[in-house]
């Protein structure tokens, strides 16, 4: 291990850890649980409800598709609204709080400073996943799955977490008020699925824009290189537009 | 003064918009070394501490900690530099040593010697029995004992104390004294305030600050004696007119501070307090005390700042 990964995982770490410390991300993750298994029972009674009809068609929907992929596709629209009330905390409230000076005055080069805090987020994130993922897997006891588009669908709401977390990282540094940073973080993230949504008559490539679209795809088991390739370049842009911005932080004051 | 130079700033300068704060600065720190930075509000102290830590780039000059430059190498400069802001860097959510533990590996302390470093660090600024308690629940005292002990945990070359003594009581104001003092034996410390006191008790070399320039740089004894008035306050039990003590061979001023306590200023020559006792003898005007006047750092610190033309910007 390099002496940079040992930084990046030290302010990862310690980002992930306080997220533990407050009551309220409890709050929220119980909430978010709660949430998720409303969405999963309806979706399995309504599932319970047609199944007899299924059974009559040759190629009928399974579990996965009429149940899991579903409630996935909810759940990456809650990461929509969840992930800028986490993302404003980043570097916004340190700096409100006059702690990123601590960061800025360590032998730790900005980079290492976004990717540390980009990490420790994500990884809290992962986990929300996760624990949505496991909670779908009891589907398992009573039919077949298709793991496969289990996995496509996690693959697609971590690349979208990515994407949003990074966004989210960008508008943090912008703004000593974590209020600011989260507002224009969940404006900037509705504008993106409002071209999505909102503009069906419009060229494609408009809708190119928008990471709801591609997650889409994920969503109905495809794995597209240019869905890949669109995500890890949103989330590297902003990654790099963070970077940027921490470091004239240091020129412009 | 041949001990090795761990702080070199040349030239530096930097802009706030298009107003320069800081002009044309150079600054240099040897080790074992307490420098003070003196000046009003204002003065450009704080912005001047922020470059030397790296958390600001100059817009102009060159800053080398050890021989190592702060801004072609940040990372291995910044590795000799202590910095505590005027705020405490203080997460308030940590217990004290999940936070110290995190500042040793943020400033490269290796993971073996982690242990050693945090025991140390928390001896010198008396936090030994503070390790498990959450910071935000400490005394504003105590969090700046955290805050001195996250800057020294790594044995930087050269500590950098913004205000370090601001809203501390005063039991704990000569607590952090004695610890800066202790420091300044084995390290360079820089730190700026404006108390006048605290650069008398405590540093070698004091720079002042003005309109974001140095305008004045001396050791604190020396700067102590620009300030130093040649005179005494005398006590006569049966004074005679004030006319008359003006009279006294030497004498420039005289001011009655009380019915029997006077205060005189003479010239600095002249052997004045001897020819005031001679005549307190002949004339029975019963002389009880004579305390000469110490100059301090208060006086020097006017007489500087008011002498110096303010600079047209």
């Amino acid at each position: 291990m390099t002496r940079s990964d040992a930084m990046i995982l030290t302010i990862a770490h310690r980002e992930f850890r306080s997220l533990f410390a407050t009551p309220s991300t409890w709050i929220i993750l119980g909430a978010l649980q709660f949430i998720f298994a409303w969405f999963f029972l309806a979706r399995l009674d309504a599932f319970l409800q047609v199944q007899t009809q299924f059974a009559q068609l040759v190629n009928a929907p399974g579990a996965t598709q009429s149940v899991a992929s579903p409630v996935l596709g909810t759940v990456a629209f809650i990461l929509l609204m969840l992930v800028p009330v986490f993302t404003m905390r980043l570097i916004a409230e340190e700096r409100r709080n006059q702690t990123m000076v601590l960061l800025m005055a360590a032998p730790v080069a900005s980079w290492e400073i976004v990717l540390g805090k980009f990490l420790g987020l994500f990884g809290f994130l992962s986990l929300i996943i996760v624990a949505c993922l496991i909670m779908l897997l009891t589907l398992a006891m009573g039919t077949p799955l298709d793991l496969g588009l289990l996995l496509a669908n996690a693959l697609g709401l971590l690349l979208l977490t990515a994407c949003y977390t990074a966004l989210g990282l960008y508008f943090s540094t912008l703004s000593a008020q974590p209020i600011v940073a989260a507002t224009s973080t969940l404006a900037a993230l509705f504008g993106l699925w409002l071209i999505d949504v909102a503009s069906s008559t419009s060229s494609m490539t408009l809708k190119a824009l928008s990471p709801t679209l591609h997650f889409q795809s994920f969503n109905a088991g495809l794995l597209l290189s240019h869905d890949f390739a669109y995500f890890l370049l949103f989330t590297a842009t902003c990654l790099l537009l963070a970077i940027r911005r921490l470091h004239n932080s240091r020129i412009y004051g | 003064m041949s001990a090795q130079i761990t702080l070199n700033a040349r030239n530096l300068s930097r802009r706030l918009g298009s107003r320069e704060v800081i002009h044309n600065i150079s600054l240099q720190l040897r080790r074992g070394e307490v420098l003070g930075l003196l000046g009003h509000n204002g003065a450009g102290k704080s912005t001047t501490m922020q470059m030397l830590a790296g958390v600001l780039l100059p817009h102009a000059g060159q800053i080398e900690i050890c021989g190592i430059d702060l801004a072609r190498e940040p990372e291995r400069a910044k590795a000799c530099i202590g910095y505590l802001p005027e705020t405490p860097p203080l997460y308030r959510d940590m217990r004290v040593d999940d936070f110290l533990v995190y500042a040793a590996k943020l400033h490269r302390v290796p993971r073996t010697q982690i242990a050693e470093a945090l025991a140390g660090a928390k001896g010198r600024c008396g936090l030994q029995d503070a390790g498990r308690t959450i910071i935000g629940s400490l005394s504003k005292g105590y969090q700046q004992r955290v805050g001195i002990a996250q800057a020294i945990i790594h044995q930087p070359e050269v500590v950098i104390l913004d205000e370090p003594t601001v809203g501390l009581d005063p039991a704990q104001i000569r607590d952090i004294r004695a610890l800066i003092r202790e420091l300044g034996n084995a390290h360079s410390v820089i730190l700026s305030t404006h108390l006048l006191g605290e650069v008398e008790n405590i540093c070698d070399r004091v720079e002042i600050m003005q309109h974001g320039q140095f305008i004045y740089g001396d050791t604190s004894v020396r700067m102590q004696a620009l300030g130093q008035q040649a005179g005494f306050v005398v006590t006569l039990l049966a004074p005679p007119e004030l006319d008359v003590l003006g009279a006294v061979p030497g004498v420039i001023n005289v001011r009655a501070l009380s019915a029997t306590r006077f205060k005189i200023l003479h010239a600095t020559d002249a052997n004045t307090a001897e020819a005031l006792l001679t005549l307190s003898a002949q004339q029975g005007w019963q002389a009880q005390q004579l305390t000469p006047l110490y100059g301090n750092l208060e006086d020097a610190f006017v007489h500087i700042t008011q002498n110096e033309p303010i600079s047209k910007t």
